[in-house]
Order: structure tokens, then C-alpha cells, then sequence
């Protein structure tokens, strides 16, 4: 039993919004592997709540957009992002980050949309969707706006998402996209149900004879407040020979990243991980396009 | 054969149909939620509380608090009573206490008609505290002016030993003279475990009421007839006034090998008029107020001749206690006992150990008491005394394990049985142990393979340090078939398999016939102290051969009774035969007429208690072969293989399970699985199964278990003990396998990727940071 | 407070009161009696509370009771068959000594269910991520993976489906 004030089940998104607009105090919950845990804990306890659980209809579902944009519905659960046929053809790191997310049971249930609102910088798909530059699209009172993943992140647990606002669509354009192959390594201390000591991944658009790492895409998790891009690295090494950006990677990003000593790991200890693993993230998304590394 | 047979679990059946019955699955419902108030500091007294607003929430029955509770000190461990007072446990405990000596502390209780209300109610009852500094480690702790967390132990030293075996060469008077003597070669180290948990998936609830003036508690327990017993001596009642039920359980690990909150739970039902009342107990409590494996320190000595034999070795290990004695020194004096059985010193051997009093949560009983910690100390010394003075580390061991024959100078418990040197040469080369140690010689690059292993050896029960006593019943059904009723109990570990193949084996009927009645019920269940010490199958086993052969000899004289001119009696295949091997009655028949023959009805049972004074040690190893990833500090377990000897398996397929479960938790040991704590507050950081790093099955490699059985004379069935060893020597087998990879010796457990980082730094492996 | 929840509890219609706040897991096992559904954490750790939601295998502690409305619901309760027979996957279970104390056992055997209809083969690897959102503590795993891999082999033979 959770202790749990009301809950609001809602019937559509404009119905939420209204509901949020009359609660001034209630939280959305979607997927519940989050929220429900917050309660348990006591943070939450006695809150009120406006359920979007139930509106696979409206935010559910990821679809290729006739632009060749790809639309992410946010009530889409990990294990829908994997399978999804859209994502395997067009962004297939990005299922193999949401496959990554606790255990099967938990990427049943958890949501991306609720994986990047809660604002967790260890969030699996957080640091592929922005090195992705995936768009928000955030629908109010006032209608919609669309918001930049690079604006999104407001500090830790927090997003721009106003309180009677919902997360109704994922958008990753189709030029951030295409011509990249992409690798997602998550360093945890165990293989499953856990959550990320550091996330890294990498993108690359080769040139034509795989020989040259066009264009780099750095994204970390862990390795600050919230998800952060690495804009030094990604300087550093767009244009290399593909042998010599792997090489550079890790060094390059050092001077972005700023990740902090906790109980679960020291700033040394991840800025090790930041070095090694940026390295590989980038041979393997290299390999997956074609270059002999 | 009944025994030696691999039957399916007698109650695998009912665990894979969901109709099993665990202990909250029999809680009636509703029923009054019971929640407990854990304090905000590790170490100080409760000054007042204020409980007023918590009292007058509705819904809530009942605010009990540290000022209420009866004033008796009470001890926890799951130990036989000892009539004699210099050897009772410590008793340091009370219901609620207002000394707080861990971070959660309990010092209230709410009886509440729901969780929620239970839990709102927590929430508004107001603490002044006094606060004393906090004191996690031992050196803390034995530090000149630290505060006595019990007033008994003004030194935070809840024991200390110093046993010195008498010395084999005269021209030596003590051990340090041989370890100093320069014609050996002389080696020193230390060597230290963490504190870690059972986790068990099962938390230990509990529910308790009054019926007809006694109270009634059912609980996920190893050891129903001592919560019994504890429960008496801490309301200060007759134990005769308790009845303990013991349904099937979720896990123990010795942790249930604790009375941990049924006391409690006893006295808030006769708080509230005997209604019943449900103490739950959350993840999160079960990791900050129940029980823990001791995290132990090792300072090693030891002198080697230069032909590898190892001449007399001296430890000194600190056993940190936390805030309560629970075991009390028994863990860590088995932990210096083991470190010298396993490879007995050919001169002499000192050792000295100390428990010591702190402010985390009390570490208790968890598989192995003390041996995992001992074994790390002793398999990564052999490892590198090998490795320093150029021995082969196999050849190493096998000069100077224990003998058959062996007597430990001090318990007298002798080596009956060994086939370790088989077990050895079995392992290695199932592992290819040779082949491999010469493949991965001159390694270099950033990921590296090794293999390692790591020997044990293991008591099976208690005796002589304490009671070995057990009971058994035989109940003859009507229909041929018995009742087989025990106080040992089913934890997970197949007892209840094992047990009724024994029987079936010493009545002479087939295991299907034999009904075992899994839930232990204080009120009706023989005496027996429980499951620990991987003792049921030896101790309890013994019982069960005893009343067995008795309750055949009854059917046998029943039959010549029937039967009056026939000769040479026997069972076979449910029935009476003769010397003939003529069918003389069904067994069946035989029952029907005992209960209700009008020439002389009897109902056939046998019942009694073999009092055991024998103990034997059970051997083993572990290989592993790992792949160390260095610029990450990850260590992948590619292969693990252990080798058994716990004599006469009863069942193979059962006793292979049991290793893998032993394998898997010694893996979480070795590399991840570690209680970290806030050393300001001394709150505990990772209590959840999230935060807590246990193995899933993403984190093994697939795990063989071998055996080498031999033919123990002092077991009932030529076994001996099995539940605990496969936990012991995975640990050191995959410390000493990194070394072998790396040449880094990592001398602390957990083998985390932080410290490895660290540590392959330091070495050289890795150049920058 | 209370609501009335419809759906379907192991092939039965269901028609239960329940209190909005509860999870499905507190409904299955206090209301419906179905206590092989397990709590060994409450926060979708350990597994043991694992059910079948629509055919997908879901921690029920963390799953509200209010979300089931409509919903089909399957527990170990409602695998065995008229008769009282276990199924393969259970008797695989029984068979490969997978089970010890039994208290993550309904819940890995509903998610082996979810494994076994979806009628692939799987490698060993693949079992053990598709198993990983379980704890045990007694058996290392290995019997367990034994069992799913020969329910999962035998399903095979009768209704097997080639990889997409």
C-alpha cells in the first residue's frame, strides 16, 4: 500500500493538463518505477497524483515521420523503444541503451518519457538522446513548444517542463541521425539492475572509406549534474583518422566533464571511466559503421 | 537405496504451483500493522519522546517506546542454551532501547489498524537525543576515552582470546621465536574481509498473537525452538507459555539463525490484548537491524622451511561486533580455529582475537561463521608465501594440508574422512589448471586472464564448543507410510529431502512413503536446535538413523508377533519378508492390524534424541579462471569450478544445487557485494537490494560443482557437512586468480572496480590518473 | 476510497474492491489469496512479485492495482491445468532442482512463461539477461537457466518460430 493522498486517472492529455492545472500540487506518474519508489521512501508521501499511465493511445508508439524524423512517443516503455522495427532500422543505439535500464520486468513498466522528465543524469537513455540532439515537445495549457535536449536539463532532477505541462513527443531529427552508427556502453557495477557508474556514448559519421571520423558525438552520464555533451572532445577529434580520434577521445574529454566524488564511486575513479571508455565507445560505433578498428 | 538417490525436493512441487506456504501467505487479514521507530544518530541515548500526536492519530492502537519496555537484557544468537552460566551468550539487548548504539537504533513501536497509519504515525512522534561520536572501526572504538557503547565493556572489548598450541621443537619456547628464526623463510601480511549480507529474498516477518493465556508466533525462522526459548527470557515468562511455528522460509543464511524480532513482536501482542499483530520487516530494515557476515582484520605471520613446509604461523584478528554481541566471540574464534586447522603448523601456532564493540549494525551468523573471513587471510598467505619464496602454489597446499588423523589441540575434533588431495588434483584438472597457468605466464595489454584457487576445510556442527542434541518422531499411517516429524528445519537447503530419504533408508521403505512434516510447531515438534553450522544432515541425521532403526525394529516385532514361526524378518519392497525372501504381509496390512487388531491394537511410533558427541571436518576447493579488464577494474569470472568433499552425498543433485548457491555468493563476496557507511552519521548507504550489489545471473559464468566422495565413519550415512563450505573459498580462489593475471595482490575484499583502479595504479598498470 | 476493479485473474473474471492506493501485488496476494506473488523488496529489485500483465512479465509491487482495469492478469496460481498437472516449464523446474527455498520461484517461473510462449530459441546469454530481473540467493542461477533453457527447448520443438 502506498501512502498515496489521491490519484487522478487521466482519460486524455488534455484532460491531464486541466487536472494538473487544477492541482497546483499534483505529480504526473506514468511507468510508476519511479514515482512509486519516491513514495515508498517517504519524499513523496501523501501526494497527490495524475496518472497518464493508461494514454498509450495518445503518447505510446514510435513511429518514422514522412520527413524521415523519427517520433518517439514518451509513454513508450524501454522494451518498446528496443523492439520498436523504427529504431532497430534507423537508431539502433538507442534501443540498445533503453536495454540496458534495470531488468526486463523494470524496461516492461519504466518509460523513456519518465526516464529524461525525472532529470537523472544516470538515466540510460539520457545520454544517447543528447548526443542525438533530440528534441522535446512539450504541450501546456498554451499549446505546444519544442525544446532542444541541450536546453532541456536544468539542473539535477529538474527539467523545463512547467507544472502543467506533459511530454507528449521525442523527436530526433533526421539529420542527427542518419550517416551516424552509434555505441551506448553503460559502466555499472553489475550487469543488470543497476544503475550507471558512468554512461557514455558515442556517435560517428565515417567518410566514404571509412577511414576518417567525420563527424563525433560525445554524451555522458554521471559525469556531471546531468547529462552533458563533451564539445572539446568532439572538437578534437571531428576530422581525424579514425585510428588517431579513438586515440584522443578520452583525453579530450577530461577538460568537459566534471563528475563528483560520492559513497558510490570517486571523481578520480569516473574520470579514469571517462578516459577509457570514450575510447571505446568510439571504436565500437566505428566498427558498427564499417571502419576496420 | 534410499540415500545417494537424486530425488526431486519433496517439496518442489508446492514451491513451483505458488501453493507453499511462507509466513506472511498465513498472516489472517486484516490484522494491526506493527512499525518500528529507528533512530536518527549511531551512537547516544534517547532523552525524552514525545509520542502524543502519534498517540492521538486515528487508527492507531497503540505508541509503545523505550521508556515501556520490561527492563531484561536478553540474548539473540541462535545457540544452544548453555545451563552453564560462564558459557551463556551475552545478553546486551533489549525489546527497545534508549541507548542507541547503531544508526536505526529501535526505539519505538506503533501498533497501528494499517501500514500507513502505522507509518504516518513513526512520523510525528518527536526524539531528543544526547549524541556521542561515532564509532564504526575497531581502532575507534579501543581508543583511549571512547565511550562504552555497553557500560559491561567499559574497553568496547566484548572478548578477547589468546591460544598458543603447545610447541613441537624444544629449542624453542614460543612460536615468535620460530617465526624469527632466519633458517626459515619468514613472511608477514594482513589481510582484511568487509561486512556484508545474507540477503535472503525472504525479510523475516512475523506475526503474533494470544490464545488461551499464551502467545503464538509464526515467523520466518531457522530455529523455532530458540526463538522459543528467547522469546521466554526476554518477556521473563515460562517458555512452556510460547508457541513458535516455523512455516516454510524464503532464505536464512544464518541470518534466521537469530531471534531477531519475535520477541518484539511476542510483547506488543500482549500490549494490545492479544489481537493479532503483523511486524513487518522492510528490505531496508532487514540490511540496517538484522544480522551481517563480521567484517574481520588479519595480521599474519608465518615461518616456511625452505622445502615448503610451513613450521608455525601467528594471527591476530579484530572482529568488528557493532553494536550488539549477537554471536559474540564464537565467530572469530572459529575464525582463528579454522585458520590453523586447515594447514596445521609443524612446530606451533599463536593466535589472538579480539571482539570488539562499534557502532554499526551487529553482525551475526551468515554461511560459514567466521571461515570465509579466516580463508581469505590463509588462501591469499599460501598464495603469496608461494608466490615470494617460489613455491608452486598447489604443491604448497598439498604439503601441508591437514592429515587424516588430525586432532585440533584444543576441541579434539579429528579428521575421520579427507579427500582434499583428491579434490585438488580433481579440480585442476578439470580446469586445466597446468595448461592454463603456463598459457597466461607473460601476459601483456590492458585485459589479462588467470586462474586461481583456494582450499578449505570445515567442522560439521557444533560440538564440542556447544550442545549437539536432536529429536526425532516416527508416526505409523494406516496405510503403511509414516509421519516423520523433526525440530531441524527446511530452509531452502533440500533438509526435508535429505531427511526423509534417511529415514526411508533406516526403516527400510521407499522416500515416497515418508511424510515429513515441514512446519516445525514448538507445541508438537521434537526438540532440535535448528539449521546452522551444517549440522542437520550429520546431528540431525544421526537422530533420524536412530529412531528409524527403532520404529523398523517395532514393525519387525509386530510382524513376528503375526507371524510367530517365521525367521529372519526384513522390509523389503512394503513388505514383511522372510529369510526366505517370502512375502509374509504388506506393510500396509501390517499397520491397518496394529491400529485396529482386536487381539492387541498398538500405534506404532518410535521417538528419541541421539545426543551427539562426534564431529568431523569436510574439505574442498575452488578454481576460477578470470579475465581482468585493467583500465577498467573489471574482473569477468570466465570459469569457476568447485570440488567437494562432505563424504556420502544423500543427494547428488541436491548437494550440486547447494554449490552453486555457496559458488554464486561467494562471487558477490569477492568482487561487489560490500555495506558501506556514512562515517559521520554512521547511517547505513546501501540497504537495498539496488544499492547493494548481490549477483544476478548477468554476473556469473556458468558454475560446475564436482564432489570427492568419501565414507565418513562418524556420519550416519557417511556425510558430512555440505551448507556452508561452498560460500568459503570462492573469494580467495578469484583474489589469488587476479593475482595470477595481473601480479597485483589485492589483499581487502571486495575486489571492487574502484580499488582494483586504484591498486593497478599503484602497480603500474595503469600509467595515468 | 474503495474502487471496484474488474479484469481477468488467471483466466477467471475478476470483480474485486480495492483501495486506489494498493499495488497489484498487494490485490493479488490480500484480496484474491494468490500469495505466490512475493514482496521481498517493494521497489521492483528483486522480482519475486513478478506477474504476467497482458502477457508481459511486470514487477506487481510497483504496478498499481487502478492500472489493471480491463487487464489480464496470469499468476503461477493459474498455470497448472484442470486436472491439478503441472505444466512442462514447472515440472522442468521440479526435474532440474531449480527451486530451493522457493521464494523467487513463482516469480522466475512467470517470466520463464513470457520466455517460453514467445516460442523462440534463445542462447544461454540471452537467458540470462531474460532472467535478470530476478534475485535468488540459493541456487547461483545455474539450475534455474537449466530449466527455462529445456522448457524453452521442448516449447520449441512443438511451436517453434524462426527468428525475425
Amino acid at each position: 500500500m502506498y501512502d498515496i493522498g489521491s490519484i487522478y486517472q487521466a482519460t486524455s492529455v488534455a484532460d491531464a493538463i486541466r487536472a494538473l492545472q487544477a492541482d497546483p500540487a499534483a505529480l504526473v506518474i506514468a511507468g510508476g518505477t519511479d514515482v512509486l519508489i519516491k513514495i515508498r521512501e517517504g519524499k513523496l508521501a501523501g501526494c497527490s497524483l495524475v496518472s497518464i499511465h493508461e494514454l498509450t493511445g495518445e503518447l505510446s508508439g514510435i513511429t518514422l515521420a514522412d520527413n524521415g524524423d523519427v517520433e518517439i512517443g514518451p509513454l513508450s516503455t524501454f522494451r518498446d523503444v528496443t523492439f520498436s522495427p523504427v529504431i532497430r532500422e534507423k537508431i539502433p543505439v538507442l534501443g540498445e541503451a533503453t536495454d540496458m535500464a534495470g531488468g526486463p520486468q523494470l524496461r516492461a513498466a519504466g518509460t523513456i518519457g519518465g526516464n529524461v522528465c525525472n532529470g537523472i543524469t544516470s538515466a540510460d537513455s539520457a545520454s544517447t538522446l543528447t548526443a542525438l540532439d533530440a528534441v522535446m515537445v512539450v504541450r501546456g495549457p498554451a499549446g505546444e513548444r519544442q525544446v532542444p535536449i541541450s536546453q532541456w536539463y536544468k539542473g539535477v532532477g529538474k527539467v523545463d517542463l512547467a507544472h502543467d505541462e506533459l511530454l507528449v513527443k521525442i523527436v530526433i531529427p533526421r539529420e542527427h541521425y542518419e550517416g551516424f552508427t552509434g555505441h551506448y556502453i553503460k559502466y555499472a557495477m553489475r550487469n543488470a539492475m543497476d544503475i550507471a557508474t558512468l554512461g557514455v556514448s558515442c556517435l560517428v559519421k565515417l567518410s566514404a572509406d571509412k577511414g576518417t571520423a567525420e563527424t563525433v558525438k560525445l554524451a555522458f552520464g554521471v559525469a556531471g549534474p546531468v547529462p552533458m555533451r563533451s564539445p572539446a572532445a568532439e572538437a578534437a577529434v571531428s576530422g581525424l583518422p579514425i585510428g588517431e580520434a579513438i586515440e584522443k577521445i578520452g583525453k579530450a574529454a577530461l577538460g568537459d566533464v566534471n563528475p563528483r566524488t560520492s559513497w558510490r564511486a570517486s571523481k578520480e575513479f569516473r574520470l579514469q571511466l571517462v578516459e577509457e571508455l570514450s575510447g571505446r565507445a568510439l571504436r565500437e560505433a566505428a566498427r558498427k559503421g564499417g571502419a576496420a578498428v | 537405496m534410499e540415500v545417494g538417490r537424486s530425488i526431486p525436493r519433496v517439496d518442489a512441487a508446492d514451491k513451483v504451483s505458488g501453493r507453499a506456504k511462507y509466513t506472511d501467505d498465513l498472516c489472517p487479514r486484516p490484522v494491526l500493522e506493527a512499525k518500528i521507530l529507528h533512530s536518527t544518530i549511531a551512537n547516544g541515548w534517547v532523552k525524552s519522546m514525545d509520542i502524543s500526536a502519534a498517540q492521538a492519530l486515528p487508527g492507531v492502537v497503540k505508541v509503545l517506546t523505550c521508556f515501556d519496555v520490561p527492563d531484561i537484557q536478553y540474548p539473540t544468537p541462535g545457540h544452544p542454551w548453555s545451563v552453564e552460566k560462564g558459557h551463556q551468550d551475552v545478553a546486551d539487548r533489549k525489546l527497545l532501547s534508549r541507548r542507541v548504539r547503531i544508526y536505526g537504533e529501535d526505539i519505538a513501536a506503533v501498533v497501528a489498524e494499517d501500514e500507513i497509519t502505522a507509518q504516518r504515525a513513526l512520523e510525528l512522534i518527536k526524539v531528543e537525543y544526547e549524541e556521542y561520536p561515532v564509532m564504526l572501526e575497531p581502532e575507534q572504538a579501543m581508543a583511549e576515552g571512547a565511550v562504552a557503547i555497553h557500560e559491561e565493556k567499559p574497553d568496547n572489548v566484548l572478548a578477547k582470546m589468546d591460544l598458543r598450541t603447545p610447541i613441537a621443537d624444544d629449542r624453542y619456547e614460543n612460536v615468535e621465536q620460530v617465526l624469527d628464526d632466519p633458517q626459515f623463510y619468514q613472511f608477514r601480511g594482513h589481510y582484511a574481509t568487509q561486512q556484508v549480507q545474507h540477503c535472503h529474498i525472504e525479510n523475516p516477518v512475523s506475526f503474533a498473537w494470544m490464545e488461551a493465556g499464551r502467545i503464538h508466533v509464526v515467523t520466518s525462522t531457522q530455529i523455532p525452538h530458540i526463538v522459543r526459548r528467547v522469546i521466554g527470557q526476554a518477556l521473563g515468562i515460562g517458555w512452556g507459555n510460547i508457541q513458535v511455528i516455523k512455516p516454510y522460509i524464503g532464505g536464512g543464511f544464518g541470518n534466521k539463525q537469530e531471534v531477531l524480532y519475535e520477541p518484539l513482536n511476542a510483547w506488543l501482542t500482549t500490549q494490545v490484548g492479544g489481537r493479532c499483530v503483523r511486524l513487518d520487516v522492510s528490505r531496508e530494515e532487514t540490511f540496517q537491524n538484522t544480522r551481517s557476515r563480521h567484517p574481520i582484520s588479519f595480521d599474519v605471520a608465518a615461518a616456511v622451511d625452505k622445502d615448503g613446509n610451513m613450521m608455525a604461523r601467528s594471527c591476530t584478528a579484530i572482529s568488528n561486533q557493532g553494536g550488539y554481541a549477537s554471536h559474540g566471540n564464537a565467530i572469530v574464534a572459529n575464525a582463528i580455529t579454522g585458520f590453523r586447522q586447515l594447514y596445521p603448523d609443524r612446530i606451533g601456532h599463536h593466535s589472538t582475537a579480539y571482539t570488539v564493540y562499534t557502532n554499526r549494525p551487529a553482525p551475526g551468523a551468515m554461511r560459514g561463521y567466521g571461515i570465509p573471513q579466516c580463508n581469505f587471510a590463509v588462501e591469499c598467505m599460501m598464495e603469496d608465501i608461494a608466490l615470494k619464496f617460489g613455491f608452486d602454489p598447489i604443491e604448497l597446499r598439498l604439503k601441508n594440508i591437514m592429515p587424516l588423523g588430525y586432532v585440533d589441540p584444543f576441541n579434539g575434533i579429528t579428521c575421520h574422512s579427507t579427500g582434499l588431495a583428491e579434490c585438488i588434483q580433481k579440480g585442476r584438472e578439470a580446469i586445466g589448471w597446468d595448461e592454463l597457468r603456463e598459457k597466461y605466464k607473460d601476459q601483456t595489454g590492458p585485459v589479462r586472464r588467470g586462474v586461481g584457487m583456494a582450499c578449505f576445510s570445515y567442522k560439521t556442527g557444533v560440538y564440542p564448543i556447544s550442545l549437539e542434541t536432536s529429536s526425532a518422531r516416527m508416526v505409523l499411517n494406516q496405510d503403511g507410510t509414516i509421519q516423520l516429524h523433526l525440530g531441524a528445519t527446511e530452509i531452502g537447503q533440500g533438509g526435508d529431502t535429505v531427511f526423509s530419504q534417511m529415514a526411508a533408508e533406516a526403516v527400510g521403505i521407499p522416500t515416497e512413503d515418508v511424510h515429513i512434516v515441514s512446519f516445525q510447531d514448538t507445541d508438537t515438534a521434537p526438540f532440535d536446535t535448528g539449521a546452522y553450522a551444517s549440522r542437520q544432515t550429520y546431528v540431525t541425521g544421526k537422530a533420524i538413523k536412530k529412531v528409524g532403526l527403532e520404529f523398523r525394529e517395532k514393525l519387525l516385532s509386530y510382524a513376528a508377533e503375526l507371524f510367530p514361526e517365521a525367521k529372519d524378518l526384513t522390509i523389503s519392497e512394503r513388505f514383511i519378508t522372510d529369510g526366505a525372501g517370502e512375502k509374509l504381509i504388506s506393510l500396509e496390512e501390517l499397520a491397518t492390524t496394529a491400529f485396529y487388531s482386536l487381539e492387541h491394537s498398538v500405534h506404532i511410533t518410535a521417538e528419541g534424541t541421539n545426543h551427539c558427541k562426534e564431529n568431523t571436518f569436510a574439505f574442498g576447493c575452488c578454481f576460477a579462471e578470470v579475465e581482468v579488464d585493467i583500465p577498467l577494474g573489471k574482473v569477468k569470472v570466465l570459469r569457476m569450478i568447485n570440488v567437494h568433499d562432505s563424504g556420502k552425498l544423500i543427494n547428488p543433485a541436491l548437494a550440486a544445487a547447494q554449490v552453486h548457491g555457496g559458488m554464486s555468493m561467494g562471487i558477490g563476496y569477492a568482487l561487489s557485494e560490500d555495506m558501506k557507511f556514512d562515517p559521520k552519521t554512521g547511517r547505513l548507504l546501501n540497504g537495498n537490494l539496488l544499492d547493494y550489489k548481490m549477483p544476478t545471473s548477468m554476473d556469473h559464468p556458468d558454475l560446475t560443482a564436482l564432489f570427492v566422495e568419501t565414507d565418513d565413519p562418524s556420519g550416519p550415512f557417511g556425510n558430512k557437512a555440505l551448507g556452508e563450505p561452498p560460500a568459503i573459498p570462492v573469494a580467495p580462489a578469484i583474489r589469488n586468480a587476479v593475482l595470477s593475471a595481473t601480479g597485483v595482490a589485492v589483499n581487502t575484499l571486495p575486489l571492487s572496480p574502484q580499488k582494483l583502479v586504484e591498486e593497478f595504479t599503484k602497480g603500474g598498470l595503469i600509467g595515468h590518473v | 476510497m474503495m474502487e471496484i476493479l474488474h479484469c481477468t485473474v488467471n483466466n477467471k473474471p475478476v470483480e474485486v474492491g480495492i483501495d486506489p492506493r494498493e499495488s497489484l501485488a498487494d490485490t493479488l496476494r490480500q484480496r484474491l489469496g494468490l500469495t505466490s506473488v512475493k514482496k521481498g523488496c517493494e521497489v521492483g529489485e528483486c522480482g519475486a512479485c513478478t506477474v504476467l500483465v497482458d502477457g508481459v512479465a511486470i514487477d506487481s509491487c510497483i504496478y498499481l492495482s487502478v492500472w489493471a482495469q480491463g487487464k489480464t492478469i496470469l499468476t503461477v496460481e493459474g498455470l497448472q491445468n484442470e486436472n491439478g498437472e503441472l505444466t512442462p516449464l514447472q515440472k522442468a523446474f521440479v526435474e532440474e532442482a531449480a527451486v530451493q527455498c522457493g521464494f523467487c520461484t513463482p516469480g522466475i517461473i512467470m517470466s520463464a512463461v513470457e520466455i517460453v510462449g514467445s516460442g523462440k530459441l534463445y542462447t544461454r546469454d540471452e537467458l540470462r539477461k531474460l532472467i535478470s530481473g530476478h534475485l535468488c540467493r540459493c541456487t547461483g542461477y545455474e539450475n534455474i537457466l537449466n530449466a527455462v533453457e529445456r522448457a524453452v527447448n521442448e516449447t520449441h520443438k512443438f511451436v517453434g518460430k524462426e527468428e525475425e
